[in-house]
C-alpha cells in the first residue's frame, strides 16, 4: 500500500492529539480505583490486586448530598439544552426565513455574543441576579446557559435550516399547514443533526461549569456536582480518592450522551461544512 | 366549480429590478396553459405569483370569481408541483400525501380513500410505505404530483417538473400529465423552458420574454404565424434561419423583398413597408426542399451535416453570409465542403420589420 507521508504526519497529529485530550480522563479513570499510597507512589500505575480500592466511592455515596448535586447538574443541564435548542431553532428559522427590519441587525448583535465571554459580564449578571431574588437558584443558573448558548445555536441552526430548499416551505405552504406546523413538523425533523451539534457543544460547557454557581448559586442544596466536588478539597487535606472517584462519576453522563449524539455530530459537522 | 384565472396589470419588481411589467392573461376553466420562455423571463415567479408564494406589486390576480391577490396559498384552491418535487423527505410516500390534508380537518377515512385513489391514479400503490430517498426520480416526480390530486384543487400550477428527469422518462411522463389532464379536467398551468413540452402539452402557449408576454395562442398559432422575431426563434426546433433582407418594391399590399440574391413578391399588411427597409425574413429548415434551381432557391457551401436517419441537418453558408439550416431528407448526397441548393416556398417565408414585427398579411 501507499501512504503518502503527508498523511502519516497528519495521523501522528492526531494521535498526539487525542493522547493529550484523552490523558487526563485516564488519569482520573485509573487512579480512582487505587488506594491513596498507591495514588502518589505510581500515579500511571493501572489498579492491581495489591492497590484496587473503592473507598473513594463509597465516600462518595455515603456522602447523602451527593445525589442532590447530580440531581441539579442534570436538571440545570437539560433544562438549558431544551430552552437553547427549542429557543435557538425558532430565532434561526425566523432570522433566516423571515425578512423584517431590524433583521440582519439581530442577527449581528448575537454574532457579538459568540465572540464576547459572558463572564466578562459576571459582576452585573450577579447584581441583576440579586435584584430579582434569583441568587441561590437553578432558575438563575439556567437563565445564564441559555444566554450563553443561543448565539452559537442560533447560528448553527440557522446555517442548516438555510440548507433546506426552499421548495419543501412553499410545498408546505401550498398545502396549507400552518407556520408553526411547518417549524415544528418539517423543519425541526430535518435539522435533527444539527441539534445534536448544537446539544453537544452546549451540554458540555454547561456541566463542566464552575464559575457560576459559585458566584450564582453556592448554597447548600443548590451545588451542582463541580461545585459539590470542592468539598472533598480542604485547604489542609485533600480526599483525593473521593475526589476522583466523583469526577469519574461527574464524567460518565456526558460521555454517554456524547456517545449517543455523536453519531449526529460527525454527519452534521461535515454537512454544514461542504455546501 | 369554475376555475378561471384571469391576471390583469400584474407587474413585479424586486427593489429596482423589474421582474414582470404589465401582464394580461385570461385563463379558461379546464385548459391547460403553458408559459414558456428563455431562463429569467420571469415565468415561474408569474407562477409563484398565481400560488400566492410571491405578491405582486401591481396588478390584480383572481380565481374563479374572487380576488384571490390577498389569499395565502392554501386559501386559493390551487396544488403546486415543485421542479424540486419537494417532498418531505421524513415522511414516507403516503404521509407526504396526506400531510396537507391533515390540516385541512378532512376526516381520517376521508383523507386514505383520496390518498389510495391517487395513488391508484398513479401507480403509487406498491410504494406508499416508502421513503422519498427510495424511489426513482420519475416515482418522485409522480409522489409530487400525487400530492397535488389529493387536494383537488381548481388550479394545478407545474413548476418546470419534467426538468430534472432523464430524456427517456420526460416523454414518458409528459403523456401521463396529458392524460392527467384528459381525466381531471382541471384547470393546469404549467412552467418550462422546452419548447417541445409546450407544444405538446399546451393548449394554449404563453410566450414570455424579458417579463413581457410576447404571444398568446394555441401551438399550432405560434408555429404558423408568429408575432415577432422572439416567437418565431423560440418556437420549433431547429430554430427558423434568420436571413438579413431589404425592401425593393411596394406596389400596393405586395412588396418585394430581397434577400440572399433573390426576390421575393409577398403580400403584407397595408403601409407596413416601404422601399429600402431594412427586414429580416425567416424560414424554418423543415420548409425548404433539397435540389430546385430556381429563382426562388438559396445557394451556399456546406458547412457540415448532421445525419439523423430519417432526416438530415445540413449547414451551409450563403454568398451573403448568412447560416441558414435545411432539413435535408435522410438520404441526401450533401457532403461537408461541397456546394447546395435549397428551394424556399414564397408561403413559408415569414418577414419580420426593424422593430422585428411579423408584417405578412394575415399574420400576427
Amino acid at each position: 500500500m501507499n501512504v503518502r507521508p503527508g498523511r502519516i504526519a497528519v495521523h501522528i497529529a492526531l494521535i498526539l492529539y487525542t493522547i493529550l485530550a484523552l490523558g487526563p480522563i485516564v488519569l482520573i479513570l485509573i487512579n480512582a480505583f487505587k488506594t491513596r499510597r498507591a495514588i502518589f507512589a505510581d500515579p500511571l500505575g493501572l489498579p492491581n490486586g495489591q492497590t484496587f480500592t473503592s473507598i473513594g466511592f463509597d465516600r462518595v455515596f455515603a456522602n447523602a448530598d451527593f445525589g442532590l448535586y447530580f440531581f441539579n447538574s442534570l436538571t440545570v443541564t437539560i433544562v438549558s439544552l431544551v430552552l437553547i435548542v427549542l429557543i435557538g431553532a425558532m430565532a434561526a428559522w425566523a432570522l433566516t426565513e423571515y425578512k423584517f427590519p431590524g433583521n440582519t441587525l439581530i442577527g449581528l448583535y448575537l454574532a457579538i455574543g459568540i465572540m464576547v465571554p459572558i463572564r466578562l459580564g459576571s459582576v452585573s449578571i450577579l447584581r441583576m441576579m440579586v435584584e430579582l431574588n434569583l441568587v441561590n437558584t437553578l432558575t438563575a443558573l439556567i437563565l445564564v446557559y441559555v444566554a450563553q448558548g443561543l448565539p452559537l445555536a442560533i447560528l448553527i441552526l440557522g446555517e442548516f435550516i438555510q440548507q433546506i430548499p426552499k421548495d419543501l416551505r412553499d410545498a408546505a405552504r401550498c398545502d396549507g399547514v400552518s407556520e408553526y406546523r411547518i417549524f415544528f413538523s418539517i423543519i425541526l425533523p430535518l435539522i435533527s443533526p444539527a441539534i445534536a451539534t448544537v446539544a453537544v457543544f452546549t451540554m458540555v460547557p454547561v456541566w463542566n461549569d464552575l464559575w457560576f454557581p459559585l458566584i450564582l448559586a453556592p448554597g447548600d442544596g443548590k451545588q451542582t456536582i463541580t461545585l459539590g466536588v470542592q468539598q472533598f478539597i480542604g485547604q489542609y487535606v485533600t480526599d483525593w480518592n473521593a475526589v476522583l472517584a466523583s469526577l469519574t462519576l461527574a464524567i460518565a453522563p456526558v460521555l454517554v450522551l456524547y456517545l449517543i449524539f455523536s453519531r449526529y455530530l460527525v454527519r452534521g459537522l461535515t454537512a454544514g461544512a461542504v455546501k | 366549480m369554475m376555475a378561471d384565472v384571469s391576471l390583469q396589470g400584474v407587474a413585479k419588481s424586486f427593489g429596482a429590478t423589474e421582474i414582470l411589467r404589465d401582464i394580461n392573461l385570461a385563463v379558461k376553466d379546464g385548459e391547460f396553459v403553458v408559459f414558456v420562455g428563455p431562463s429569467g423571463c420571469g415565468k415561474s415567479t408569474l407562477l409563484r405569483i398565481i400560488a400566492g408564494l410571491e405578491n405582486v406589486s401591481a396588478g390584480e390576480i383572481r380565481i374563479g370569481d374572487k380576488r384571490v391577490n390577498e389569499l395565502p396559498p392554501a386559501d386559493r384552491k390551487i396544488a403546486m408541483v415543485f421542479q424540486s418535487y419537494a417532498l418531505y423527505p421524513h415522511m414516507n410516500v403516503y404521509k407526504n400525501m396526506a400531510f396537507g390534508l391533515k390540516f385541512a380537518k378532512t376526516n381520517k377515512a376521508e383523507v386514505d380513500r383520496r390518498v389510495r385513489q391517487a395513488a391508484e391514479i398513479l401507480k403509487l400503490t406498491p410504494l406508499l410505505d416508502r421513503k422519498p430517498r427510495e424511489l426513482s426520480g420519475g416515482q418522485r416526480q409522480r409522489v409530487a404530483i400525487g400530492r397535488a390530486i389529493v387536494r383537488n384543487p381548481s388550479v394545478f400550477l407545474f413548476d418546470e417538473p419534467l426538468s430534472n428527469l432523464d430524456a427517456a422518462l420526460r416523454v414518458n411522463t409528459r403523456l401521463e400529465i396529458a392524460k392527467l389532464h384528459r381525466d381531471l379536467a382541471a384547470t393546469m398551468i404549467y412552467v418550462t423552458h422546452d419548447q417541445v413540452e409546450a407544444m405538446t402539452l399546451a393548449s394554449k402557449i404563453v410566450v414570455m420574454n424579458h417579463g413581457r408576454i410576447e404571444q398568446v395562442g394555441a401551438p399550432l398559432e405560434l408555429y404558423r404565424a408568429p408575432r415577432n422575431l422572439f416567437v418565431a426563434g423560440f418556437i420549433g426546433s431547429p430554430r427558423m434561419n434568420f436571413i438579413k433582407g431589404q425592401v425593393l418594391r411596394v406596389e400596393g399590399n405586395i412588396a418585394t423583398i430581397g434577400f440572399a440574391g433573390t426576390e421575393a413578391p409577398l403580400a403584407v399588411r397595408p403601409a407596413s413597408l416601404k422601399p429600402g427597409d431594412a427586414v429580416t425574413v425567416g424560414i424554418r429548415p423543415e420548409h425548404m426542399e433539397e435540389g430546385g434551381d430556381d429563382a426562388a432557391s438559396l445557394r451556399g457551401t456546406i458547412d457540415a451535416v448532421e445525419q439523423l436517419g430519417e432526416s438530415s441537418y445540413v449547414y451551409m453558408r450563403l454568398a451573403s453570409g448568412d447560416d441558414v439550416i435545411v432539413r435535408a431528407p435522410g438520404e441526401t448526397d450533401a457532403a461537408p465542403g461541397g456546394s447546395y441548393t435549397a428551394h424556399v416556398p414564397r408561403k413559408a417565408l415569414h418577414v419580420f420589420d426593424a422593430e422585428g414585427v411579423s408584417v405578412i398579411a394575415g399574420r400576427g
